[in-house]
């Protein structure tokens, strides 16, 4: 599928081609919307354990972190507690966000489902091998860019999916549904996304070598 | 020379249980065969981290306007230390990838087997109960009994490859196996042949129990 703004990032000159060094805080050319650019903020509590950015981001996901454990079948109580140890986990763990492969919306949520599992199921969740991130922290612009992008129009696509779709989706996550009554289908475009990780997964696999 | 690179995987994960692993719905026993498999297999890691996408977007759409206690969270990250810990290394991938390490307690060598019958011998590993996840060795050329399956049953090649009436299966792979499959996988004569393999065969314990009060029972 053709990708309107990432296309004219990678058009803007010579060298969009080349792997730029950059930093996240340096997306600054999100596409125009009231959405702060989360993946700035991560990046200047990497840099300079910058508080303000933190409670920017706190105010806006730590709500919705409680609303989900609540969702999930925690008490209130439990479900405080769980967004307030997500958030100090982001603050302390800043260097480990990768834009080229997560929104900030989407590595949060893996954060807190691994802490759901841990404290409502109590149970361990095996992670697999980590790849590494090169020599370096690098991350390539255009290609951040275009995953924000895509997270944006994902989340997009899921408020216009019908009722009774989102729901099952949303029930999914939830946990209300075992491993069995799962099924994939979830009427979502998810194969660009798809294409995009993939892309940075072998970035990262041709550093490894 | 065992970097994922070079595997060529036939044999993948079926999605609806990368979705279950990305959701956390899955059984440890599966979750593992899911970390191990996707520890090999780019594919599946690209599918599962677009599941993760999904449940972002799920994050995003909760409305929870309460507040949530921002004072006590700047009071905590004041009184944690910056993790100074750097970026992981890439792992060097052996014949067990990294999580499957975590619960062997090592390398093969760490492996305590249990023989079963035949040559054949097995590892069970410690899980939670809802599934069970064992190693398996079966020596080059031998089979294993003709046997069906009560609950899903995947089996992942760590070394070696076996096939059965179904297809060949090497390195990577996994076999998806159900109540419908009844098969008699045999290993290549080439090398020992050694697999991850979990089932949520119910166990006495829970079979009368509802599957959907169950996760909450485990409070």
């Amino acid at each position: 599928m053709p990708d309107g703004p990432a296309v004219a990032v990678r058009a803007a000159g010579p060298k969009a081609k080349k792997r730029v060094r950059s930093k996240p805080q340096e997306l600054t050319t999100m596409e125009p919307s009231a959405e702060p650019d989360w993946p700035a903020l991560i990046g200047r509590i990497r840099d300079h354990r910058d508080r303000d950015a933190f409670a920017r981001l706190f105010c806006h996901f730590a709500p919705r972190i409680r609303g989900f454990m609540m969702k999930s079948g925690a008490d209130a109580t439990t479900a405080e507690e769980c967004a307030q140890d997500v958030m100090v986990t982001l603050w302390r763990k800043a260097h480990l966000f990768d834009p080229a492969r997560a929104s900030a919306a989407t590595w949060i949520f893996t954060i807190a489902r691994n802490r759901r599992i841990d404290m409502l199921r109590k149970q361990r969740r095996p992670e697999p091998e980590d790849l590494g991130w090169g020599p370096e922290p690098e991350t390539d612009q255009a290609d951040a860019l275009a995953l924000q992008q895509d997270s944006a129009r994902l989340k997009d696509a899921m408020t216009k999916l019908p009722e009774a779709q989102r729901h099952l989706i949303e029930r999914t996550y939830f946990g209300d549904l075992s491993h069995r009554e799962i099924a994939a289908e979830t009427g979502l475009p998810l194969g660009t996304i798809k294409s995009r990780i993939r892309l940075a997964l072998d970035r990262l696999r041709h550093h490894m070598k | 020379m065992m970097s994922a690179m070079k595997t060529k995987i036939k044999h993948h994960i079926e999605d609806r249980h990368l979705l279950a692993y990305s959701a956390g719905a899955l059984p440890e026993a599966f979750s593992l065969m899911v970390a191990t498999h996707i520890s090999l297999c780019d594919r599946c890691r690209a599918q599962v981290e677009a599941y993760d996408a999904l449940g972002g977007a799920v994050l995003e759409a909760v409305t929870d306007s309460s507040d949530a206690g921002l004072d006590r969270a700047l009071a905590a990250i004041d009184a944690v230390s910056p993790e100074v810990t750097p970026r992981p290394e890439p792992a060097k991938t052996g014949v067990i990838p990294a999580p499957l390490r975590d619960y062997i307690g090592g390398d093969l060598d760490a492996v305590r087997w249990r023989p079963v019958g035949l040559g054949v011998r097995q590892a069970i590993l410690p899980t939670s109960g809802e599934a069970t996840a064992r190693l398996l060795f079966i020596p080059a050329g031998a089979a294993v009994p003709d046997h069906g399956h009560r609950g899903t049953e995947l089996t992942m090649v760590l070394q070696g490859a076996f096939s059965d009436e179904t297809d060949s299966f090497a390195r990577g792979d996994v076999e998806t196996a159900d109540e419908a499959l009844n098969h008699m996988p045999v290993a290549d004569i080439s090398a020992d042949c050694i697999c991850l393999a979990v089932t949520d065969a119910p166990l006495r314990f829970n079979t009368l129990l509802p599957r959907l009060i169950q996760p909450f029972l485990r409070i």
